[in-house]
């Protein structure tokens, strides 16, 4: 095999501006189906029955449908019913919608975990109910859910390549462009793969950190 | 949509599921012997068993498949492109699986084992009698929703031409102009397979709950 450096280094800027697409989409995506989530499962929790039935049918049906579909039915179907997007903002909302109906179950699950004796303690020394949201089961379900959130995280870091297929131009597109034109798909897939397994170490280990930080308050959850 | 195309959809999903069904397979067989080698005492067989779990979750399954479908060529292995998805799927959801089991191993209560001991059991009579059915029973939850996971995931198969579901209405997308009931369909064909999955699952769960304390 012989390897030209001069034909590889003149691909670098290319491989660095994909690594920027690819942590962009996730992140806004992450941020936007966390949100997105979090509202999700407050509505569940504290809006009307319909309300919670309503979502309960997007969640079951987001969570049990691949998300390849879900970007295809966004990204072919959605031009005939108005929505042209183009790649990024089309990946984007896939992403954000996709990951919500899983963090609004992680976050409807921290909600059921916070013991109902501190909501309790609150009511008794006269915290009012805003008071006990923000002092007492935010604080405490973050606790609870952030493992979670950390887990979930990675997986979307990993679907973000997926949207490779509608032509997002980020590591896995832009890579794998970069085989086909040299001719190196087993090299160029294997490079690919060592990016996605150091981002997902990186951030498995930025997940324990942050744990590690949070466990100084855990002295009510446990 | 007429029946025609909803006929080659259904035999699409069929497909689907029989890829599925044998990767989980093959996958749950690799996983045993990986969480063996994971709960061994020696590092040699404990550490590159560590290395694979941590290499096949670690990346994505969409890139595992492209490298596995062109890796097998690049040895001088030709075969059809089902082959190399199926090595891919089962190669991943050996990893979760690995871990699985090793979780479900280590949850058997350590006072069973002492009992077993005390009641004079062999080291394979305590594996075969009181922790592979534990650890069974411990895991069958995550392993529903491993194959819950893998039969969403096999959906990613259509990229390297193989012709499931997702691949299929694709395909018939490109005749046919009608991306919505196309994509809806078969989104919903998942749905329905996954429900089915759950269900079956939860009625093992109950079939293997006996004796539980």
């Amino acid at each position: 095999m012989r390897f030209d450096y001069a034909l590889v280094a003149s691909k670098i800027p290319e491989i660095f501006h994909a690594l920027g697409v690819t942590l962009f989409v996730w992140i806004v995506g992450l941020v936007g189906a966390t949100m997105l989530g979090f509202l999700v499962a407050v509505a569940r929790r504290f809006g009307p029955r319909w309300l919670d039935l309503a979502l309960g049918a997007y969640v079951e049906l987001f969570r049990g449908t691949p998300f390849l579909i879900q970007l295809f039915l966004l990204y072919f179907g959605g031009p005939y019913v108005g929505l042209s997007l183009d790649p990024i903002p089309a990946g984007l909302l896939g992403l954000s919608v996709y990951g919500a109906a899983y963090f609004s179950e992680i976050f409807r699950a921290g909600f059921e975990a916070v013991p109902s004796g501190h909501v309790e303690a609150g009511e008794c020394v006269g915290l009012t109910r805003a008071q006990i949201v923000r002092r007492i089961l935010l604080p405490e379900m973050t606790m609870l859910v952030f493992p979670a959130c950390v887990n979930m995280a990675v997986v979307l870091l990993k679907e973000t390549a997926v949207m490779s297929v509608i032509t997002v131009p980020e590591l896995t597109l832009t890579i794998s462009a970069i085989g086909t034109e040299f001719y190196a798909f087993v090299e160029s897939l294997f490079l690919l793969a060592l990016f996605y397994w150091g981002l997902v170490e990186i951030c498995g280990w930025l997940g324990r950190l942050a744990e590690a930080r949070l466990s100084r308050f855990r002295f009510a959850a446990a | 949509m007429t029946l025609i195309t909803f006929a080659l959809l259904l035999k699409a999903a069929c497909y689907t599921v029989a890829i599925s069904g044998v990767s989980i397979v093959i996958g749950f067989l690799i996983g045993m012997g990986v969480a063996a080698a994971r709960l061994s005492t020696s590092r040699w067989i404990a550490i590159p068993a560590h290395a694979f779990v941590s290499f096949f979750r670690g990346v994505p399954l969409l890139v595992q498949l492209l490298l596995i479908y062109n890796l097998l060529p690049f040895l001088g292995i030709n075969v059809p492109s089902v082959v190399a998805a199926v090595v891919g799927l089962s190669l991943c959801t050996a990893a979760y699986q690995a871990e699985n089991l090793r979780g479900g191993f280590a949850s058997v209560p350590r006072g069973l084992i002492e009992a077993a001991d005390m009641t004079g059991l062999s080291p394979f009579q305590q594996l075969v009698r009181i922790r592979a059915p534990i650890a069974f029973r411990l895991t069958l939850p995550s392993l529903v929703n491993e194959a819950i996971l893998i039969l969403k995931a096999s959906s990613l198969v259509s990229v390297v031409g193989v012709i499931e579901l997702t691949r299929m209405a694709q395909d018939l997308d490109t005749s046919l102009y009608k991306p919505i009931q196309l994509y809806a369909t078969a989104g919903f064909l998942y749905f329905l397979i996954n429900r089915c999955l759950a269900f079956a699952g939860a009625s093992a769960e109950r079939r293997f709950s006996w004796g539980r304390a």
